[in-house]
């Protein structure tokens, strides 16, 4: 398309193998739970077994008195700053205090010799608890009657959001035809294969904490704050991250309680939670209910949208303020309207805590809205592609909620899907039981702002040519959970100094040791972390090009460096290896440091709320998918999958298909799988791996992965977002399938093969339609 | 942890603890082990290799899968002491001298991993598989796949790896 994209690179743009593969398949690559240290303690968290309870007393004495116990903690011996993640609701603390909020709540905590004696020492403390009734219905958890969660937030509000652009009410007088639906969404979680671990450790006053971390930086920040410490003096850094999807951003009890239980014990306390423990601690999905009205005009074009959301925040606020923001924020992006109204209540209730999966807020109300939109396609008698690409966003626009557009191919996307799948021969033609459908998703490339106020770059980093030239290492603090990082932001780093990606080494993601970064989360550090690794890049071969103009007496504009070697375009006989001009660099100069850094323009506008979701840039996609239903039993089966994103320019290929078959495979299983349930005391019915049902290698269906042409001029090399944009389209193309298919409207996630034969049944007992 | 604590309950003495000697990886490691000591605990906690990963404790993800006499079995619902005289092969003896398997070469040229928790799980899974029939169809491949989960890949290209080599000339695992 654009003339930058036809450059020709050297090392981007390939797919080379992952920096850690070999690890990984050895069984070498060490995780958090690997580490070991001498004298280390294990430790564990005692906690609520009720939704709701009053704490009358903690009985620590018979613990304490069990052989290999070091150490039994609870509120009384931890700082009682409240903490979060959103600085807007500070709400947790370490350990209970007066009331247990939810099933599993953190009460007390204990360090012992080995892992059998930490559950013998958690069975020997005694609470007594007094049992409180329970919120445990969102919709009637704003009721006068309600029981208080946090005596500050007056009837379990925990956030209240009304935001209106233009004029929508008058946009639905003028309309055409207006509709109004509503839609649940399900509580998932996100299911790392990792449990989280953090093993902390003291030495004197300096803290260190080995973590399973998607964010060392806010880590350091928060257990910084809590304990008092300067942030120098607190080190977190991680080794290999199992999976996160959003589940691994905040710190918790286990950073928390073990920097406490090492404190006291002056060992390394080793914390971690098993299976059921990581549910209960959650931070998943909310549940959201989503009634949407929009007005069209007789074309099917979209002139106003109304969003009036209820979410279910759990206990705590987490990440839930900025989830509550999102869910609306991000329904302006992927059509063209100018009226837009949303309000929102994000409410406690005495279950786990709700915080940001994958997509953060935004993948529920797209499915809401996707599938809207297909209900006023059908009523208008308008082909659900043609709607989209009817209002599809363009280029260098702005939403009405003031987010600057700048590459976007929406209606590209849509164009390819509907050709490699085939869409209009489809259309109306498959055989029965069988559907087609069509969603699009749109995701930012790194937050706007980050979770905290502060003016500290979002990304920065520092490359190192080793004395002899036959190693780079790049140091970085963007934190990779196994979507990549390493290895896209060494190709980078090769790519801008002119060298080899197989000669770089990296050390990431360790406060101590590398520049800050802000980690892994609303996908963003290609674009990032990637700009700041340019810069370095760029640092190194600027300097290595002037000293090779020295070595060669010739003029520095004159040479370039590609692959590890020192050349003059215009003279063949004039060249270098990049070993002999960094080696005379280090002799003559001292090391050889190039470092960059990153902070996004300022964006958004300056209504309430404005900041959540701004970004430098937004990635696109569309997605068709065929189904086929079983009648009898109301299987879904999910045949085939075509997806088609507008990501910018591509650093590693494979990595990016790698991305969007694990994103969608994610929107797959919350389709049509997965729910974290309840029972009537607010106890978790499915805590495991068995219950809870992520897919597994005989559910997935044929996925085709397409991109269309686009650079980012906010990005590096013109790069954006895919790893969260991919989830997004996934639930409402389901949906709008199974609607196609069957011509029943699956309200509620997941769908479900119960919800789809209740739906035929209910159907078949209404008699046929006319 | 629940099979340890109903142990305790029904009076058995799980504190007796014994020597073990368990073969792994062609060696013999000596081991003190409780009667409720699962293999999984005695591979990471006193064996010291770590490759082998716990990620439910309860059987339902795989991560822990290794294979013993020739079968693939999840470490964490395995006893210890059950152990005795036989031969274990954990994820660390799938790449002996450093040379990778053609089936973890294959895992790695193909992306077939993200985090890489759950990869020794699959490729201890699929070398068992690959070992009993070297050129499985894609369906059976996915079949027995289907008891390790994965959460990043969508299993796609961790299906491919395992197919290139079941087409490849010599097919099998090592």
């Amino acid at each position: 398309m654009s003339e930058t994209v036809k450059q020709d690179h050297a090392v981007i743009g390939k797919s080379v193998p992952k920096i850690d593969g070999r690890e990984k398949v050895t069984g070498a690559a060490r995780y958090t739970a690997d580490l070991k240290f001498p004298n280390m303690l294990f430790g564990k968290i005692l906690t609520s077994p009720f939704a709701h309870a009053r704490i009358i007393s903690i009985d620590t004495s018979e613990a304490e008195k069990i052989p290999g116990v070091r150490a039994v903690i609870t509120h009384k011996d931890a700082p009682t700053l409240k903490y979060g993640i959103s600085p807007a609701r500070w709400d947790e603390n370490i350990f209970c205090i007066d009331t247990v909020k939810f099933v599993g709540d953190k009460v007390a905590a204990v360090a012992c010799i080995d892992e059998q004696t930490c559950y013998k020492a958690l069975a020997a403390i005694k609470v007594e608890y007094e049992e409180l009734p329970a919120v445990l219905d969102p919709l009637h958890a704003t009721d006068e009657d309600q029981p208080q969660i946090h005596p500050e937030f007056v009837r379990n509000i925990n956030a209240e959001i009304h935001q209106d652009f233009g004029d929508v009410e008058a946009a639905f007088k003028d309309a055409h035809y207006v509709r109004t639906d509503t839609f649940v969404g399900n509580r998932t979680y996100q299911t790392p294969i990792e449990p989280h671990t953090a093993t902390s450790m003291w030495d004197g006053e300096k803290l260190t904490v080995y973590s399973s971390t998607q964010s060392p930086h806010y880590f350091q920040y928060y257990i910084a704050r809590e304990f008092g410490l300067p942030m120098g003096d607190v080190r977190v850094l991680k080794t290999y991250v199992g999976g996160g999807f959003g589940g691994k951003l905040e710190p918790t009890g286990l950073e928390f309680g073990g920097a406490i239980l090492a404190k006291i014990t002056g060992r390394p306390v080793k914390m971690f939670y098993d299976r059921a423990e990581m549910f209960a601690h959650n931070r998943g999905r909310h549940r959201q209910y989503m009634t949407i009205t929009s007005g069209v005009d007789k074309d099917g074009k979209i002139l106003g949208v109304h969003a009036d959301f209820v979410m279910d925040g759990g206990a705590y606020t987490s990440l839930g303020i900025a989830t509550a923001y999102y869910a609306g924020a991000m329904l302006t992006l992927t059509y063209e309207f100018d009226n837009f109204r949303f309000d929102m209540l994000r409410v406690y209730t005495n279950l786990p805590a709700c915080g940001a999966q994958r997509g953060h807020g935004a993948p529920q109300p797209r499915y809401a809205f996707e599938a809207h939109l297909d209900n006023i396609a059908k009523d208008l008698d308008i082909d659900p592609m043609d709607i989209r690409i009817l209002n599809a966003r363009r280029p260098n626009t702005t939403t009405p909620n003031e987010f600057l557009v700048n590459s976007c191919e929406m209606k590209a996307c849509l164009e390819k899907a509907r050709e490699i799948s085939g869409w209009d021969e489809k259309k109306g033609n498959l055989p029965k039981g069988r559907g087609i459908g069509v969603a699009t998703g749109s995701f930012v490339s790194g937050a706007g702002y980050p979770i905290y106020r502060t003016d500290l770059p979002h990304a920065a980093a520092m490359i190192k040519v080793g004395e002899d030239g036959t190693a780079a290492t790049l140091y970085t603090g963007a934190t990779d959970i196994g979507q990549g990082s390493d290895t896209v932001l060494c190709q980078m780093a090769a790519e801008a100094m002119g060298y080899t990606y197989e000669q770089m080494k990296i050390v990431a993601a360790d406060t101590e040791t590398t520049p800050h970064d802000f980690g892994a989360y609303a996908s963003r550090q290609t674009l990032m972390s990637g700009a700041a690794v340019k810069q370095a890049g760029e640092e190194v071969k600027a300097q290595m090009l002037e000293i090779a103009a020295e070595m060669l007496d010739f003029p520095a504009v004159d040479l370039d460096i590609r692959e590890g070697k020192v050349f003059s375009p215009g003279n063949a006989s004039v060249t270098l290896t990049f070993e002999e001009v960094a080696r005379h660099f280090f002799v003559n100069r001292g090391p050889l440091v190039g470092k960059g850094s990153y902070t996004p323009p300022k964006l958004g506008g300056k209504f309430k709320g404005a900041a959540v979701g701004t970004s430098p840039a937004y990635s696109f996609a569309a997605q068709v998918s065929e189904v086929e239903i079983d009648e009898e039993t109301g299987e879904i089966n999910v045949l085939d999958v075509w997806d088609v994103h507008d990501c910018g320019t591509v650093i590693n290929p494979a990595l990016l298909e790698a991305q969007v078959h694990g994103a969608l495979f994610m929107g797959l299983g919350e389709s049509i799988w997965e729910e974290v349930k309840f029972d009537d005391k607010g106890r978790i019915l499915n805590p495991n791996l068995s219950e809870y049902r992520i897919p597994t290698a005989v559910d997935m269906p044929v996925v085709h992965s397409a991109l269309v042409d686009s650079y980012e001029p906010a990005g590096p090399w013109g790069v954006k977002e895919v790893g969260e944009g991919a989830t997004l389209p996934t639930m409402g193309c389901f949906r709008n399938a199974i609607f196609d298919a069957m011509g029943v409207s699956i309200n509620s996630l997941p769908l479900g093969y119960e919800k789809v034969w209740r739906a035929l049944k209910e159907r078949r007992e209404e008699g046929p339609a006319e | 942890m629940a099979a340890q604590e109903a142990g305790t309950q029904k009076g058995l003495s799980m504190d007796r603890k014994r020597v073990l000697t368990l073969n792994v990886n062609g060696d013999d490691y000596e081991v003190v082990c409780a009667p409720n000591t699962t293999l999984l605990e005695a591979l990471r906690e006193k064996a010291f290799l770590t490759g082998t990963k716990r990620g439910c404790d309860l059987g339902a993800c795989g991560a822990c899968t290794v294979i013993v006499d020739g079968h693939a079995v999840l470490a964490c619902l395995t006893l210890a002491a059950d152990m005795e005289g036989r031969t274990i092969r954990t994820i660390e003896g799938i790449s002996e001298g450093g040379e990778l398997s053609p089936l973890q070469q294959s895992f790695v040229d193909h992306g077939a991993l993200q985090c890489g928790f759950c990869s020794p799980g699959f490729i201890m899974s699929a070398t068992e598989l690959l070992t009993e029939n070297p050129h499985p169809e894609r369906a059976e491949i996915q079949r027995r796949l289907a008891g390790n989960l994965c959460r990043c890949t969508g299993y796609v290209k961790i299906v491919e790896a395992v197919e290139a080599v079941a087409q490849g000339a010599e097919g099998g695992a090592r």
